[in-house]
């Protein structure tokens, strides 16, 4: 009986220290992970994986971060966020390929046509639709549509046939007997850099703190005069210029591409928004890496064509058990 | 646009559109369960598709690799979309509405995954074959009496023998207090709740009749194509299914029987305007009229053609 009351003493102290720093707490277990993994499978096959797996994550974390944003500030599960990044990536074809200029040309007319299809789709479609007051149900349905035509649409124009960028493929970095591509190592930076000026914009600029008070609470950032027009047109034009760029990436990484590209990644998308907690900027840019940190460790433990179906799963199991996210605050749901 | 130059013989032509009729008819029973789920319980099931492809392969793998024989398969296949319903709708059906939304087309992905993967049960990409001659001796029997030379003809009539059938059950079904009480859930969780009602019970039962109505719906798509592979259950199917749910209105049952007519008449007959496309592109632009649909009504007519606009719970 005494046992049995100190165990739950302990279990409630556990509880406790759970629940008052849970984004430690998801941490120690995720480094437990990698710990036992790194101990059975050696440091080379670890590091390896981890290598893949940062690679992967720097665009999943790209895609996820526009696609939190806009659930943050217009409460939209926006269905079609991969096909943004689909889009961004045949942009960035016809600049590269089809007209020959350089890739950075490349990326930035991605990167800009695509923002400018988020602003107008909220101009001539969620903006409307808003005013007449749709619910949830219409809106996903409609994203839904929205990205049954983008899809298809690119797949009339361009055919099904794969495509790729005219990047180097073939060159690769040895360091501690670990090796990257080259492309895939500037495709890291690039990620890098690009979210790191993405989470000081959003901590220290004041658009990006408007943005913020409106994914916290909507009425009452409009009440302490915040333009909610104009700071939704800057988050469309902010989550469609990041996608943008996180499908020239994918594209370059993977190295070829089809018009499924942004159809195929949109749950491991969702998998990296919900990791990091949903409407949370800095959850899904850790959510992104944490998910291709996930899917490349598994293909340590089981063969590698089930690592897409690891992520939904780790999708369902965070839901389930932490709907709020790994790191998250009640708050965030 | 013009009409097609290619000139149909009346045979083929009849053929084209039993075979038009046999997939619209298998989609009204597949969206009978989206009904149920959406229209009338209030859950966004987005993983409808996943219960089909359940149906069908376990219908196939029992017959296959279990030798079972292909009538007691059927059910056996129902019981296990059935288990996978509730075991998926247990943890998941509690979470909010979109989360659940995801949840569920998380779950139809891993199915097609285990599909294409898990290739000593379902051969993979190159799919199960030869599950239905079972059913084809009986179709052949029908053709007989019925002295049609129409192979798909009882396909045809069973499909939506069938789905008339089923929207006869459901719509009594709505009647009962069991259907009030879905309808209650709809409307205000907290109420019927309040009124002692085991919300999350009703709405693990809603679940399981869509899974049991995705199985069938199943079934009869392995029959039609008399071929199954996992390509065959992409998330496209189940938000096809909800183009003819928004189509025909949701809560009507009018609506799914004109619903999936006109969008596969719509789909199919895409196939008769003589536009200088490929068929690549012709497949690309049902998609995005399928799309089109959905976006024109969620922004024009959200009620459909035959919804009521106090059942619509889309503003919710």
């Amino acid at each position: 009986m005494r046992s049995v009351r100190a165990l739950d003493a302990q279990r409630g102290r556990l509880r406790r220290a759970v629940g008052a720093r849970p984004a430690l707490a998801g941490l120690a277990f995720f480094l437990a992970i990698a710990i036992a993994l790194l101990i059975a499978k050696g440091a080379n096959a670890f590091g390896q994986t981890t290598v893949f797996g940062v690679v992967s994550g720097s665009y999943f974390a790209l895609g996820a971060v526009g696609l939190t944003i806009v659930y943050g500030v217009l409460r939209l599960v926006n269905f079609a966020h991969g096909d943004f990044l689909t889009f961004g990536a045949y942009m960035a074809f016809v600049i590269n390929v089809t007209v020959g200029l350089p890739l950075i040309v490349a990326v930035l007319f991605a990167i800009a046509t695509t923002g400018a299809v988020g602003v107008g789709l909220e101009l001539f479609m969620w903006r409307p639709m808003r005013a007449k007051g749709a619910g949830m149900l219409p809106l996903l349905l409609m994203s839904i549509g929205l990205a049954f035509v983008i899809r298809n649409g690119i797949q009339m124009v361009a055919g099904t046939g794969e495509r790729n960028l005219r990047v180097n493929v073939t060159s690769t970095i040895a360091f501690l007997g670990l090796r990257i591509g080259r492309t895939e190592l500037i495709v890291v930076l690039t990620s890098v850099v690009v979210l790191t000026l993405v989470g000081l914009m959003l901590r220290f600029t004041s658009l990006g703190k408007q943005m913020r008070a409106l994914a916290d609470n909507a009425e009452l950032a409009e009440a302490s005069g915040v333009d909610t027009n104009r700071i939704i047109l800057a988050t469309w034009l902010l989550a469609g210029g990041l996608a943008g760029l996180a499908g020239v990436l994918y594209a370059s990484a993977v190295g070829v591409f089809t018009p499924d590209l942004g159809f195929l990644l949109l749950l491991s998308l969702f998998a990296a928004v919900i990791l990091g907690g949903i409407g949370d900027a800095y959850g899904a840019l850790a959510g992104g890496f944490l998910l291709g940190l996930i899917q490349e460790w598994s293909t340590l433990v089981i063969d590698a064509r089930w690592k897409v179906a690891v992520g939904f799963a780790a999708l369902i199991i965070t839901l389930v058990l932490r709907p709020q996210g790994i790191f998250g605050r009640a708050r965030a749901i | 646009m013009t009409l097609s130059s290619i000139s149909f013989s009346a045979f083929g032509q009849a053929e084209f559109w039993i075979g038009v009729g046999v997939l619209a008819g298998i989609y009204g029973i597949f969206v009978l369960g989206l009904q149920l789920n959406v229209g009338f319980t209030g859950i966004i099931n987005f993983g409808q598709v996943g219960f089909m492809s359940i149906g069908a392969y376990a219908m196939a793998i029992l017959v296959l690799k279990a030798h079972w024989s292909f009538w007691l398969s059927l059910p056996a296949a129902t019981a296990v979309a059935v288990a996978t319903g509730l075991l998926i709708g247990l943890p998941s059906l509690r979470l909010r509405a979109d989360y659940f939304a995801i949840a569920t087309i998380a779950f139809a992905e891993i199915i097609r995954y285990v599909a294409e993967n898990a290739r000593g049960l379902t051969n993979g990409n190159i799919g199960l074959l030869g599950f239905d001659s079972s059913w084809v001796s009986v179709s052949n029997s029908i053709q007989g009496w019925l002295s049609t030379s129409e192979i798909q003809l009882p396909l045809l009539l069973v499909t939506w023998g069938l789905f008339g059938v089923l929207t006869v059950v459901m719509r009594r079904v709505q009647g009962t207090p069991w259907g009030r009480v879905l309808r209650a859930v709809r409307e205000d969780e907290d109420a019927a709740r309040a009124l002692g009602k085991n919300v999350f019970s009703y709405k693990l039962q809603s679940l399981a009749i869509a899974a049991t109505l995705g199985s069938l719906a199943g079934y009869l798509l392995a029959l039609d194509l008399a071929f199954l592979s996992p390509d065959q259950f992409d998330p496209s199917v189940t938000f096809t299914g909800y183009a003819v749910l928004i189509l025909g209105g949701l809560a009507s049952y009018v609506g799914i029987a004109a619903g999936t007519a006109i969008l596969w008449v719509l789909l199919e007959g895409t196939r008769f305007i003589n536009l200088p496309l490929s068929a690549e592109q012709i497949a690309a632009l049902r998609f995005v009229i399928v799309g089109a649909v959905l976006i024109g009504l969620m922004a024009f007519r959200p009620q459909g053609l035959f919804g009521k606009r106090e059942e619509m719970v889309l503003g919710g």
